[in-house]
């Protein structure tokens, strides 16, 4: 159980509209990704949810119960926090027993639901430490595992992995993927890096100065953005964008294009000459500076072997061309 | 200070700091020692002579000096319960967001700022006075006799007013120390179904520990020498009722005139120092270690 409705939920502080309205199902079970830039109202939207924050108007129902004036420990869910937020004078296990010390559950069952929880994280070894004695990842898992032993109906995920670096944050990554494929718990992780958001999310939900811009499945949004927006956001490296003449024949006012969908052919189009070339070993992103169009990033072939200052041509993959009026909204093709 | 001539010019230049420090330290440590040994009467003067351990001896069957011992234990744990278990509480109600909340801050630091001699002084005469005093009104006015504060509870009235003085420094360091718990981790606490109290008791406090030590190790030491209030409001009396070790120092040798006996009560009140000071390290120094 786990389902969490959003009706037209606002948040503003003194006066300053941080949320602006939102509407959302999040389905039981589902990994649900809240992506945007910083300062999107992200993180204030998941505290809404938990109830750290009270809500200017609107209302969250949680499996179908109207929670929106219920304290955060009512509310059936579980969070782990950016700084993970572990009691630095607690041993794991204290941290981990404690939200089952504060339910009054008896010792002997504290003991079961900790070891079993450890044994899942591979933290057995480390029960009797003080969170000051552990590695970032390991402190992370603490915080997961403390969310676990509660049992919750949906945790939530306040940019976990932000302060890991960026191997362990790969494999962080796959850890909680692998968690919520075993508990098939709801699960509502905060990121601004769309990285996590594509390779984990069943759903993401594209958040800008309040709004959501756009809910989709990863590759709903990569292949049909709804506006320039999230078409900029989603996709690494950013889409180009393209205006003036160019756009125009085209009959949009913005055009974009992907950088994996621009390839290099000797009789393409766009004329140009490479600035910055960046060899990865399996590709190469080229800056390419193209006569009347402005710079473009090419995503091609590792092998290629192109150099500052070569000549190019390109042409971008039939079909895969992104219009949008002036408005920023998608102009259906 | 990686090279071995880096090494040798920082223990050079250091030095006369330490060598200053070390003479500030032992010369009148040495000269209190050396009276504490002779017969010196300021009445007397010419007729200094060595007496061993005998103003020791007197000081030690002085009548006063067992109340005097154990008034300024009484003292200092008074005013060290008062001022934390206070400004805690006071710390816990500063943090709290509320309109005008600098000037609040100021009010509450204020009495630091107020001369012991004087803060004992507004006290005596305008606070605890039987007969002009504010709480005589109050109690007037209730229908209740007025109570002569420093006649039948000295110790108390002393301990009150020092730990005013002192509950502001208490507050200060406890509100600096509560302002960097992480809000996450209350937050946290709070998803995890911990009410406000629980988070204090398991949260605040355990945080407050290292700040608490702090204030206890620093209070002792003020709080061991306190005298401005006790020679403004009782002096010492009645009796004996009032009178620390260091009020006892001062009788001896500035009214009696007997240095060689006050500064064998000098000492002893080092050494007294001292074994609270170890007994403090004991039990709460392990709070300092990171």
């Amino acid at each position: 159980m786990g389902e969490i409705v959003l009706s037209d939920v606002r948040k503003s502080f003194g006066g300053v509209s941080i949320i602006q309205g939102i509407d959302l199902t999040i389905k039981d079970g589902e990994f649900v990704v809240f992506v945007g830039p910083s300062g999107c109202g992200k993180s204030t939207l998941l505290r809404l949810i938990a109830g750290l924050e009270d809500t200017t108007d609107g209302i969250i129902a949680i499996d179908g119960r109207d929670a929106t004036r219920l304290p955060p420990a009512r509310r059936g869910l579980a969070m782990v926090f950016q700084s993970y937020a572990l009691y630095p004078h607690m041993s794991v296990r204290k941290n981990i027993a404690f939200p089952l010390r504060m339910a009054g559950m008896p010792a002997a069952e504290q003991d079961r639901k900790v070891e079993a929880a450890a044994k899942v994280l591979n933290l057995t070894p480390y029960l009797d430490r003080r969170p000051s004695q552990l590695s970032g990842g390991q402190r992370q898992r603490v915080a997961i595992g403390r969310a676990i032993v509660r049992e919750p109906s949906a945790f939530l995920f306040d940019e976990p992995l932000s302060n890991l670096d960026a191997a362990l944050r790969v494999s962080m990554r796959q850890e909680i993927s692998e968690l919520h494929q075993s508990l098939k718990t709801t699960m509502i992780y905060v990121t601004h890096d769309q990285v996590e958001a594509m390779t984990m999310a069943d759903k993401i939900v594209v958040l800008n100065a309040g709004r959501i811009e756009q809910v989709g499945s990863p590759l709903e949004l990569y292949k049909t953005p709804a506006n320039l927006f999230v078409a900029g956001f989603i996709g690494s490296p950013k889409m180009n964008f393209i205006e003036g003449a160019e756009a125009a024949k085209h009959g949009a006012h913005t055009l974009g294009v992907r950088p994996e969908h621009i390839a290099i052919a000797a009789d393409g189009p766009w004329k140009g000459v490479v600035g910055i070339s960046e060899h990865l070993g399996s590709d190469t992103f080229l800056k390419v500076q193209v006569d009347g169009m402005g710079p473009l990033t090419v995503r091609a072939g590792g092998e290629v072997e192109l150099h500052y200052g070569d000549a190019v041509s390109l042409a971008a993959q039939p079909g895969k061309l992104h219009r949008f009026d002036a408005a920023g909204h998608t102009l259906s093709a | 200070m990686a090279t071995q001539a880096s090494r040798t010019a920082s223990r050079l230049m250091l030095s006369p700091a330490v060598v200053l420090l070390f003479l500030w330290m032992i010369v009148p440590l040495g000269m209190t020692i050396y009276f504490s040994l002779l017969r010196f009467n300021l009445l007397m003067p010419g007729t200094e002579e060595f007496t061993g351990f005998e103003n020791y001896f007197y000081f030690f069957t002085d009548p006063a000096f067992w109340p005097a011992l154990v008034n300024t234990l009484t003292l200092v744990l008074g005013v060290l319960v008062i001022t934390v278990v206070g400004g805690v509480a006071l710390a816990v109600l500063l943090d709290q967001p509320v309109w005008g909340q600098g000037i609040v801050r100021i009010l509450v630091i204020a009495p630091f700022f107020v001369m012991p001699s004087v803060s004992a002084l507004v006290w005596k005469n305008m606070l605890m006075n039987p007969v002009n005093g504010l709480f005589a009104a109050i109690a007037r006015g209730l229908g209740l006799e007025p109570i002569d504060f420093f006649a039948e509870a000295p110790l108390a009235s002393i301990i009150v007013i020092v730990a005013w003085q002192w509950l502001p420094f208490a507050t200060l360091i406890l509100l600096t120390a509560l302002q960097s718990l992480d809000r996450e981790q209350m937050d946290a606490a709070e998803m995890d179904g911990a009410g406000p109290i629980r988070r204090f008791v398991h949260l605040t406090v355990p945080h407050l520990t290292r700040a608490i030590t702090v204030v206890v190790l620093i209070q002792t030491i003020f709080l061991l020498s306190v005298f401005a209030e006790i020679l403004v409001t009782t002096n010492g009396g009645p009796g004996t009722a009032s009178t620390t070790l260091t009020f006892l120092v001062y009788m001896q040798s500035m009214l009696q005139f007997d240095v060689g006996l006050g500064s064998a009560g000098g000492i002893v009140a080092v050494i007294l120092a001292n074994i609270v000071a170890i007994f403090l390290m004991r039990m709460i120094g392990k709070n300092l270690e990171a």
